[in-house]
């Protein structure tokens, strides 16, 4: 077959296909979002992933191991914060900072090229970027800056006040009646790895915990879970691989108020935020743990310190779409800085409540402004 | 991918082309523009430095002071630089004189190592013949290995592990591979940050253990402009043979990956597109930059469709087409084969000239399953001849299809539209080569893509 014409032939049916089923389409979404307006409910959505067994729940531990014999000291603030600095020192040793390059020069146009490509490299992207450089231009008027050394220190006050702004970082939790928290994200970021992060310092606390295994779709992500609980006291309610993962949380969600357990902590799959199916099934896994009215308390979003600005289209799309209430960032403890939450919280307002800064189970920190920003101004 | 790259670039050459003479500040307002693109696609901020710098300095230069349209001149050396950081040829495997051929795998943490891994096996075992063994050195994160384990029985391919340490594994991994007469071994190693001094020395270990023909970088296209800092680090401590570029199926743009190519000259070889185990292609640069440039990806498309289309069957429809006889049977077949080339929008974006909106339309394809029930919930006549279907028989193709008969009428609607479009379209085509059909002139694809009807018809 000639080439020229395959592809005329292809385009014209891809065409057709197209303008036959466009109209629809595009009707069909425009109802979708006319149902959300006025909070009908879409109806449960046929998951891309399929599999559609209910959850099978497999309490894996006896439910005597729940509270936990954890050895470490709870972790209070002080030492939290000594560690994400140690540990962004350490990181950022071998790369001269702009701190550096500032030194005993003139505030000229180079100076204020170093200072935005420098946060243009913290993934800060250019609309924040802009804005944040503007704070600072008339900062520095004001004070009547002339040295260019001076600038980092007014940038990361600028940071530091901006996000200020964005006031409760705290996790919501009562004891004494099932809480539960949601983890969702794009694949990769650590979800799994967080809620057991989450788990080992909530633990510490004195609270008890439970963990739902929701992401019934990538392979072994259970088995992960499982191995986590073992190691740090937890019970796992499981579902079957492919299985529906509403079903799992629901279940997690009354099985913590059976056995009088604090939080829950539901692990769902990662999914890419474009995905319209798998948003509709995380909305399904919010609306089942509402069934106990009260009892979704955090939708983390947890996004991973090497994002670019795909990051503020995944917070949109996950703000929009399940009414995401703080960020975790993870792996922090690289060089990556993970400046478009910055964006974030200027746009979205959703506050970083967590950053993640090593591999070990205590390696999760309270966000604090001041250290992030000294950290990104490097 | 790289849609939002390429709506940029369309935009900027869009505005350039009504320009005649060009000033200095015309110039920078380009390079502005074109920055703040790349900027915001991830692409790396001393590779658009040095992009910039290059456009400015060729488009003041004598090449485009002495050309009769300057803008022009402009935008093609926008073109061309554009494809000399993204192009090159597509890279290949480097194969083993003696098989084994050793591939490692390394990468971040969450980049997509494990997955891809059985991907690539699964791609290499079905699409070129080879025997893989899977070899799962990932002892770090818990159930890593049970995950290489599932994923490898879903595609057939055996996985070897053991609980020792990565080195060891790696090694005997490679032994079992030559026992079993496998051709090709695929390491999976753990993920890990490029400034973890130790775990870094561990992969350097793994490497001389079973000196790898490839070690493969695995990167995540929604990484930022961290990725060329990891590049550059991973590419210390082992020779990396190429880049894997993965989730590629979202919104993200891409640009930290083009920027890897352009700071550390790997190529990228492949990338995963999709959630299932073969959504995951070969990477052909020089296509990608034709597409960022809003040129299509031709190539592409002519593959796929020669490996989806049955060459009797379409040149049947197509004289049917040409003769204004094509039916909704015709269709129906035509669709069924399309549809194996993968989603529509995949095939939409590598449309050449394809406007923003289709590009950027959520294109539903249960749609087109929808379509297909309706038209198979017709007899025959009535396929042949949608003008008899009366109300009853509507009501009856509706109850069949599981569908409403505002919606078998829409479908019927649209085809009559489309059979007048083609039929319009075919006919001078049928005058210059005798059965053949060429676009007529003045109707190409971007007035095509733009044609009425798009809007209205209220959803059932």
């Amino acid at each position: 077959m000639d080439t020229t014409e395959t592809i005329i032939l292809v385009s014209i049916f891809a065409l057709a296909a197209l303008l036959i089923a466009l109209p629809r389409m595009l009707s069909r979404r425009e109802r979708r979002r006319r149902d959300v307006a006025v909070g009908g409910d879409p109806g449960g959505p046929d998951a891309e992933r399929g599999g559609s067994q209910s959850g099978e729940s497999v309490a894996v531990d006896d439910a005597e191991s729940v509270v936990a014999k954890v050895a470490e000291e709870p972790d209070a603030d002080g030492p939290g914060r000594r560690r994400l600095r140690d540990r962004l020192a350490k990181s950022r040793a071998p790369f001269a900072g702009m701190r550096g390059r500032l030194k005993a020069r003139q505030l000229d146009d180079d100076a204020w090229d170093d200072l935005e490509e420098t946060l243009l490299l913290a993934d800060v992207g250019v609309p924040t970027t802009a804005r944040l450089l503007g704070g600072v231009r008339d900062r520095a008027r004001v004070e009547g800056l002339a040295e260019a050394d001076g600038l980092p220190a007014l940038l990361e006050a600028v940071i530091a006040e901006q996000l200020g702004d964005h006031g409760d970082r705290t996790l919501r939790l009562d004891a004494g009646r099932p809480n539960a928290w949601i983890l969702v994200g794009v694949n990769g970021v650590g979800k799994t790895t967080t809620a057991a992060k989450l788990a080992t310092r909530e633990l510490a606390r004195g609270h008890s915990v439970l963990f739902a295994a929701a992401d019934t779709f990538r392979a072994a992500a259970a088995d992960q879970l499982v191995v986590w609980g073992a190691r740090i006291g937890v019970d796992v309610i499981r579902g079957q691989e492919g299985g529906d993962p509403g079903a799992v949380a629901f279940d997690a969600v009354q099985a913590a108020g059976a056995r009088g357990i604090d939080l829950v902590l539901v692990d769902t799959a990662g999914r890419l935020h474009t995905k319209v199916n798998l948003m509709e099934e995380l909305k399904k896994i919010g609306r089942v743990v509402e069934r106990t009215p009260g009892a979704l308390r955090e939708v983390l979003l947890v996004l991973d310190a090497t994002i670019g600005q795909n990051g503020l289209a995944q917070a949109r799309e996950f703000a929009e779409g399940v009414g995401v209430t703080g960020v975790v960032l993870t792996k922090l403890d690289g060089s990556a800085k993970g400046g478009v939450v910055l964006a974030i919280e200027a746009e979205l307002g959703v506050p970083v409540k967590l950053v993640g800064v090593g591999e070990t189970a205590d390696d999760l920190v309270d966000f604090d402004p001041a250290e992030f920003a000294a950290a990104l101004v490097g | 991918m790289f849609d939002a790259l390429a709506d940029r670039f369309d935009g900027i050459f869009r505005r350039l082309r009504t320009r005649g003479k060009l000033t200095p500040s015309d110039v920078d307002e380009v390079a502005r523009e074109i920055r703040l693109a790349l900027l915001e696609a991830d692409v790396n901020v001393r590779v658009v430095k040095s992009f910039i710098g290059r456009i400015k300095e060729r488009a003041t230069g004598a090449e485009v002071a002495q050309s009769l349209g300057p803008a022009q001149q402009v935008i093609k050396i926008v073109q061309e630089e554009l494809v000399a950081t993204l192009g090159g040829a597509t890279g290949k495997l480097t194969v083993a004189s003696r098989p084994p051929t050793v591939i490692v795998l390394a990468g971040l943490q969450g980049s997509g190592k494990t997955t891809v891994a059985a991907k690539l096996a699964r791609l290499l075992e079905h699409d070129q013949g080879k025997r893989v063994l899977l070899v799962a050195a990932d002892l770090q994160r818990p159930a890593a290995v049970e995950q290489l384990r599932v994923l490898g029985q879903r595609v057939s391919i055996p996985v070897y592990s053991q609980a020792t340490d990565p080195v060891t594994v790696a090694r005997e991994g490679v032994r079992e591979a030559e026992r079993l007469g496998r051709n090709v071994v695929i390491i999976d190693t753990a993920g890990r940050l490029q400034v973890d001094e130790e775990m870094m020395a561990e992969l350097a270990l793994v490497c001389d253990a079973v000196k790898p023909d490839d070690a493969l970088l695995v990167v995540d296209a929604m990484t930022g402009q961290e990725a060329v800092a990891v590049a550059e680090a991973f590419g210390e401590t082992v020779a990396l043979t190429g880049v894997v570029l993965t989730k590629l199926d979202g919104d993200a743009r891409g640009g930290s990956a083009l920027s890897v190519k352009e700071v550390t000259g790997l190529p990228i070889l492949y990338a995963g597109v999709g959630e299932k185990l073969e959504d995951f292609e070969a990477f052909h640069p020089d296509r990608m930059a034709s597409r960022i440039l809003g040129m299509g990806d031709v190539l592409t498309l002519i593959e796929k469709a020669e490996t989806a289309f049955d060459a009797q069957e379409a040149a049947k429809a197509q004289e049917r087409l040409a003769k204004g006889q094509f039916t909704l049977e015709d269709f129906l077949e035509q669709m069924r084969q399309m549809k194996k080339m993968g989603p529509l929008s995949s095939i939409v974006g590598m449309l050449p000239g394809m406007p923003k909106e289709l590009r950027q339309a959520e294109i539903d394809d249960g749609e087109l399953d929808r379509i297909e029930a309706i038209i198979c919930s017709m007899t025959p006549a009535e396929r042949r001849d949608p003008s008899k279907i009366n109300g009853s028989r509507r009501l009856r193709i509706a109850n069949g299809s599981g569908t409403s008969t505002q919606q078998v009428n829409a479908l019927l609607k649209q085809f009559k539209m489309i059979q007048q479009m083609m039929k319009s379209m075919s006919k001078p085509g049928k005058k210059g080569k005798k059965g053949r059909m060429q676009l007529p002139p003045g109707m190409d694809p971007i007035a095509l893509g733009g044609m009425p009807g798009m809007p209205g018809i209220p959803g059932a």
